[in-house]
């Protein structure tokens, strides 16, 4: 298992550096010039050649290319924004926890609910119970999570005023103790990780029941019962390993979705995570913005698609065995 | 003509088949005639009607120029199922022709391509869309582009897992050996026995295509004013929440239940062609 990820997390190496190299020709050679936003037509040209020079923009552009890459690898610098001057890296690293938090959360609280959901429901598979819960995992699976999150902050945040409607803690955060701050955090977070967590159930909960009904029906779980094992033993050492385990992939899989997730739930609950970020970053032309951003989404992805496939290696041994 | 009767017929008999079919119907009907259903015309401004809830004359009510919302959603529904269709109809083509091509053709071909399908599904889809709309400016037709870009990558490895298992039967190596082109090969015996499965998945991307595109004009990175789709109005009603709460929730109404017709469908169409792939 451990040669297997050292291989899988090499072979992701070639691609995070296509991936970037890619996005960093593309922002560079597409039409336009981050400049623009600070020039006004009636600005001399010395001033558009000093802060193009000042960007290193002046330079050619397998030159910025390759200093760009020497400075991420060996310093992981990247470089100043073009908005604010501030270090992107610094940046980067104010807005991921706010992200970081309300994605993982909201997985947990996803994961949990629909995993529940989806095992309840297959056990009790064709009943009025089942069918209540295949509705409503229907329902929260249609339900876009911005609209939810539009409703819920207008009605328990605008409306009643019960929770904050933005940021995430309170300007006396810094005077408050300990459990004083997590409270802090939880009411700001209670909606935007709801939101999203059960908008997120639904993809657990129709995969683990349908999965539970299969290996529920299959020979092995059948032989299991013949042999005159437990049924709490067949249930929980036979049913949910085989029925569970495929849903580590699917939690590596749905990483980059919940990470666009939070990216737009962060939008409505004024968030300052990387939806801003990345979004100002990308209408601004802010190249080493940009840059960041792309790093930062790409390896995501990454570290995504590397679960998804340890979840497949642990639930079918012949996968680590393959060359691939 | 008549295995769509029998298609159709086999939806009614299905539980799921039959409520998404209804919907589906119902909104499609409705966004081809929307002239004749709306009862204002969508972009008619009434400034003394502004922001007004639902009344017996503007039954959901009124947005900020004071419009009617009602024919605004109808109008709004030719936008939304419109890029929602094409954008899956362009991912379902290009995926189908590539899985064809690479579960066909054994060899390179197969390894170059699914390799770089590899590395497509491995780009981070929020971002590659945040970069396209920052770079060219956002429009009805950058959104179809970008959604069918990075949409068929997926279709392309469902129509290669169906090709490679029809590939191995009996009938196909009978058409080889009797010195078939391949191009026949593909699509009078190949073709049709993996199209159920294309049918089932574009049911399904069209839902999902909608819900994107709604959250990015939602964002005002997708459609955008004077067009508007779903996703535009809500972003219109964004700002009052609660003071005009009809805004974005009947608009959201509209994407759910579409969404749900699309879903229902999709699962209906697969418990009827894809009997291996049964829901229950």
């Amino acid at each position: 298992m451990v040669a297997y990820t050292i291989r899988r997390l090499l072979t992701a190496i070639p691609l995070l550096l296509l991936g970037i190299s890619l996005t960093f020709f593309i922002i560079h050679m597409a039409p336009g010039d981050p400049t623009d936003r600070f020039i006004s037509p009636s600005m001399s040209p010395n001033i558009k050649e000093s802060i193009t020079k000042k960007f290193g923009l002046d330079q050619p552009l397998y030159w910025q290319y390759t200093s760009w890459l020497k400075n991420v690898v060996i310093d992981f610098d990247f470089g100043k924004s073009f908005a604010n001057g501030r270090q992107v890296s610094e940046i980067i690293s104010d807005a991921m926890p706010p992200t970081l938090l309300l994605s993982s959360l909201s997985l947990i609280f996803g994961l949990v609910l629909g995993t529940v959901e989806g095992v309840y429901s297959a056990f009790k598979a064709g009943s009025r119970t089942d069918k209540i819960i295949t509705s409503l995992l229907l329902f929260f699976y249609s339900v876009p999570a911005f609209w939810l999150g539009l409703i819920l902050l207008g009605i328990f945040a605008i409306g009643l005023n019960w929770l904050p409607a933005s940021q995430i803690n309170s300007i006396f955060h810094d005077q408050l103790g300990f459990f004083g701050k997590i409270g802090d955090y939880f009411t700001h977070l209670l909606l935007p990780v709801f939101t999203l967590g059960i908008t997120t159930a639904p993809v657990f909960g129709r995969f683990v029941r349908s999965n539970m009904i299969e290996v529920l029906n299959s020979d092995f779980i059948i032989s299991a019962r013949a042999r005159g094992l437990s049924e709490r033993k067949v249930i929980f050492v036979y049913g949910f390993r085989n029925a569970l385990l495929p849903v580590i992939s699917l939690i590596g899989n749905s990483i980059p979705a919940l990470f666009s997730g939070a990216v737009v739930i962060e939008v409505i609950y004024s968030l300052p995570g990387m939806g801003r970020v990345m979004v100002n970053a990308a209408l601004g032309r802010d190249y080493p913005m940009i840059m960041a951003a792309g790093t930062v989404a790409f390896v995501s992805v990454i570290i995504g698609n590397l679960l998804a496939d340890l979840g497949y290696a642990a639930a079918d041994p012949r996968v680590r065995l393959d060359g691939d | 003509m008549g295995k769509i009767k029998i298609i159709l017929k086999a939806l009614w008999n299905n539980s799921s088949g039959r409520i998404g079919l209804v919907i589906v119907g119902a909104f499609s009907i409705i966004s081809l005639g929307a002239p004749l259903f709306s009862p204002f015309d969508p972009s008619a401004q009434n400034l003394s009607m502004s922001v007004r809830p639902p009344s017996f004359s503007h039954l959901l009510g009124t947005d900020l120029f004071g419009r009617d919302l009602l024919s605004r959603l109808i109008y709004g529904a030719r936008v939304s199922m419109g890029i929602g269709i094409s954008a899956a109809f362009i991912a379902v083509l290009f995926g189908t022709l590539v899985g064809l091509t690479t579960g066909f053709l054994k060899g390179w071909t197969d390894k170059i391509l699914m390799r770089s399908v590899d590395i497509l599904l491995g780009f981070p889809k929020l971002f590659i869309v945040l970069l396209a709309v920052g770079l060219g400016t956002p429009s009805i037709w950058l959104t179809v582009a970008v959604l069918g870009a990075l949409s068929w990558m997926e279709v392309a490895r469902i129509v290669r897992g169906e090709v490679i298992l029809v590939r191995e039967m009996n009938y196909v190596k009978a058409a080889t050996a009797l010195g078939l082109k391949s191009s026949a090969i593909i699509f009078r015996y190949i073709l049709p026995n993996v199209i159920s499965t294309i049918i089932v998945s574009t049911t399904l991307l069209i839902g999902t295509m909608i819900l994107v595109e709604a959250t990015l004009s939602f964002l005002g990175l997708g459609v955008q004013p004077p067009d508007a789709s779903w996703g535009t109005i809500m972003n219109q009603g964004r700002a009052d929440p609660l003071g005009a709460w009809w805004i974005s929730t009947f608009a959201g109404l509209s994407i759910i239940i579409t969404l749900i017709g699309f879903n229902l469908l999709g699962d209906g169409l697969r418990d009827i062609l894809d009997p291996r792939r049964k829901t229950t």
